[in-house]
């Protein structure tokens, strides 16, 4: 009698743990700031109001997201739900939210115009939306312009004259370098841009280096050789690793620092009253002023066996209140149109210079040019960044000269062109 | 009545297992004969290793096969040899950059120059410290332990450490400027960041190595030691002369085991340089992983053939080693 209710009670308990794992919702995530805490609270809430539904988040380091995560998607593994950021490149594996979701017209009217970005192409999937709309643009230490006597460059001053005017602040305030760019191939895209290049081909492959973005890389290894631009950053890994120079601009090294627009809940937060900084946009060049857009995504991932449960929490994340309170939370610009559209953004900050960045990047989108709208929804782009800065990065090592660098660059895209093609 | 001991205890349900299990044994030994018999012993481990290893190798050689970027095998195709060609591909060996794959060849020198100065200044390092903690000395289990502490270090924690040391703004420069010396970029100049990843690396691991030498001189008897005295023998001829032909078995297990480790290496560097400045200290095992895992469209059939080149020169490096002690002990035997 006594092994009989044992063998029940443990039958039970076994019915009860797998029915709450059919309702597990696990949300792989990553931050750069503080929105790792936001989603935290936002999760706790939706909980509450959806009791049925247990949504787990894994909160991970972005080298997870971007090297681990893909070999899971690969394998047909991977979390009910993720937030990405190369989300073209692996946009066969998410999950198509049209049937799922309430009502798929308010995610086309929402988050239509990024939608591309995440779906496979020649689709009309939903796959999830944009967490934030981010845009490289660049940050100058006030503090020191100030002490050294150099205005601040206005907003149509060139790359070159950014390099001048921090130059002289290096100087006068001896501070280690007079300007950082981030080791990413999407950072660097910018100016790249600005000069005129153009990475897509008439195929809609990758096109080989052009002058302009020959011209300004050739500009960039003479400002990393002449001390301009700290080249630190860029030789402190190999390959295409991603390293920021945010923490060099926090601890005041660096007199103006180009990044973008996540940057500025870290910076305010990291800086304090440390000194004082302001954002200034994108530098131009003799085709643009451009920043280059992108952003993190959520997205549902088809390998899920919870596809309504995932639903149902994409639906609720992606309500405009909700997106809404993200946004002002996390200091991150929106992705979702009816919050951009109707405006009032109250971004929770008791940081003034935080709040004027933000109105300055969202300024900034009006100068994005059309080359670099394309680049975010385009397959290619990542193979790109990974080829230029790998080569860039051996090129401020002094392993190679940079005309060696441009014909790796062109060749190694082919390479990688062919071995998808395969 | 006498109350059960507890070893009879523990040992009830083994005897009953003994007492079924015999008899089907006594057959299959009587049919297969002794050799079947260890066979049969033996199958459960092989199966394990066969699982583990052997399965993995060859669906790593299938993978070294086929192209693509897809993980799965039934969505690749079969190149055959073609990753190899690739690899191979190169005007001069010497010169990587005359190579299609010049990372792989920048990865093959970096490692073998890694592998020369690390095992053998680790070796050194390993003996020495051995020697020295094998002597009456004060607190020697407290100095046995500081040396082995290292070891007992996550690979992670090992490259951070070092990492805020060395960084420009670490704690090294922080003390060269507290003595008014200029600061150093020590992970951004190419000859001192590969001395660095020597260095940790040495760090990192003597301790484990020094251990085992330690484990062999406590072995050599003292009675030798003591005629050696007796005969008023120099110590230097001491060591060359008992110590190092007595210690050489274990310094062969001690080669053996370093030279693996550290063609394998990576963790520690990995998080300490991500192999740069450039790629000066970009080695082999971070290769493959960037080429199958990490890179914008991954290439696991590149990474594995690689991989197969490198385990290949392991296995011979091994071999080598393995021969050349037992010619060793042959040469004892006569």
């Amino acid at each position: 009698m006594k092994t009989r209710s044992l063998l029940t009670g443990l039958a039970l308990a076994l019915l009860a743990s797998t029915s709450a794992h059919a309702g597990d919702v696990r949300i792989m995530w990553y931050s750069d700031g503080v929105e790792g805490e936001v989603m935290k609270d936002l999760v706790g809430r939706f909980m509450k109001e959806n009791p049925g539904i247990n949504v787990i988040l894994d909160n991970v380091a972005y080298s997870v997201i971007k090297e681990q995560l893909p070999v899971q998607l690969e394998a047909g593994n991977g979390p009910d739900i993720a937030r990405v950021t190369a989300i073209k490149e692996l946009s066969k594996h998410w999950l198509d939210l049209r049937p799922l979701v309430k009502d798929a017209k308010y995610w086309d009217d929402n988050f239509g115009l990024q939608a591309d970005w995440m779906r496979p192409d020649g689709s009309n999937q939903i796959s999830g939306f944009m967490t934030q709309i981010t845009l490289t643009g660049g940050y100058a230490n006030k503090t020191l312009f100030d002490q050294a006597g150099v205005p601040i460059p206005g907003p149509k001053a060139t790359w070159e004259d950014w390099a001048a005017a921090s130059k002289k602040v290096q100087e006068s305030q001896q501070v280690p370098f007079a300007m950082a760019i981030d080791r990413s191939g999407h950072r660097i895209t910018a100016p790249l841009l600005s000069y005129g290049a153009n990475y897509i081909g008439s195929d809609g492959k990758p096109a080989p280096l052009d002058k302009g973005a020959r011209d300004y890389l050739t500009k960039f290894v003479g400002w990393a050789e002449d001390g301009t631009v700290s080249k630190d950053v860029w030789v402190s890994a190999a390959g295409s690793t991603y390293r920021a120079a945010a923490d060099d601009f926090i601890n005041g090294q660096l007199a103006f620092y180009y990044s973008g627009s996540w940057q500025v809940a870290n910076l305010a937060t990291k800086i304090g009253n440390n000194f004082d900084w302001v954002a200034v946009g994108s530098p131009c060049g003799p085709a643009a002023c451009t920043g280059m857009p992108g952003g993190a995504a959520l997205v549902a991932v088809k390998y899920t066996k919870n596809q309504k449960d995932v639903a149902v929490v994409m639906d609720w994340f992606a309500q405009e209140k909700i997106v809404k309170e993200f946004s002002e939370r996390t200091l991150f610009l929106p992705g979702h149109k009816g919050v951009v559209d109707k405006g009032g953004l109250d971004f929770k900050s008791d940081n003034a210079q935080a709040k004027t960045a933000l109105n300055v990047f969202v300024d900034s989108t009006k100068t994005t040019s059309e080359a670099a709208l394309k680049l975010p929804g385009w397959r290619w782009s990542d193979t790109v960044y990974a080829a230029i800065v790998t080569r860039i990065g051996q090129t401020l090592a002094g392993e190679m000269k940079i005309d060696d660098a441009f014909t790796r660059i062109d060749s190694d895209i082919a390479q990688k062109v062919k071995d998808a093609g395969r | 009545m006498t109350t059960p001991s507890l070893s009879s205890l523990i040992m009830a349900p083994i005897n009953a297992v003994m007492r079924i299990i015999d008899a089907p044994l006594r057959r299959l030994q009587k049919a297969t004969g002794i050799g079947g018999m260890a066979a049969f012993f033996l199958a459960p481990n092989m199966l394990i290793f066969g699982i583990f290893v052997l399965l993995p190798l060859v669906i790593n050689f299938v993978y070294s096969m086929t192209g693509g970027t897809a993980f799965f095998l039934s969505e690749r195709d079969f190149i055959g040899g073609a990753q190899y060609s690739r690899l191979f591909e190169c005007q001069n060996y010497l010169d990587p950059m005359s190579c299609q794959e010049d990372a792989f060849w920048t990865a093959v020198g970096n490692t073998f120059w890694f592998v020369v100065l690390q095992v053998s200044l680790m070796i050194l390092t390993a003996l020495i410290t051995a020697l020295i903690l094998n002597r009456e000395l004060a607190a020697r289990s407290f100095w046995r332990a500081v040396f082995f502490f290292p070891v007992l270090l996550s690979p992670v924690v090992v490259g951070l450490i070092w990492k805020w040391i060395l960084q420009r703004q670490g704690l090294l420069n922080f003390g060269l400027y507290q003595f008014g010396m200029d600061p150093y970029t020590w992970l951004t100049d190419r000859d001192w960041t590969f001395a660095a990843t020597i260095g940790v690396s040495i760090w990192a691991h003597m301790g484990f190595y020094a251990l085992i030498i330690l484990a062999g001189l406590q072995a050599i008897p003292k009675d030798l030691y003591e005629a050696a005295e007796m005969d008023g023998t120099r110590p230097a001829r001491v060591f060359w002369r008992i110590t190092l032909p007595l210690l050489a078995p274990n310094l062969l297990v001690v080669v053996v085991l370093a030279l693996i480790k550290s063609v394998q290496v990576f963790d520690e560097i990995y998080v300490l340089t991500g192999g740069g400045p450039g790629t000066s200290t970009l080695f082999l095992t971070q290769y493959i992983y960037e080429t199958g895992f990490a890179s914008a469209l991954r290439n696991p059939g590149l990474a594995a053939a690689a991989s197969i080149l490198m385990g290949t020169v392991l296995v011979v490096l091994t071999l080598i080693q393995l021969g050349i002690g037992k010619r060793g002990e042959n040469k004892g035997k006569r």
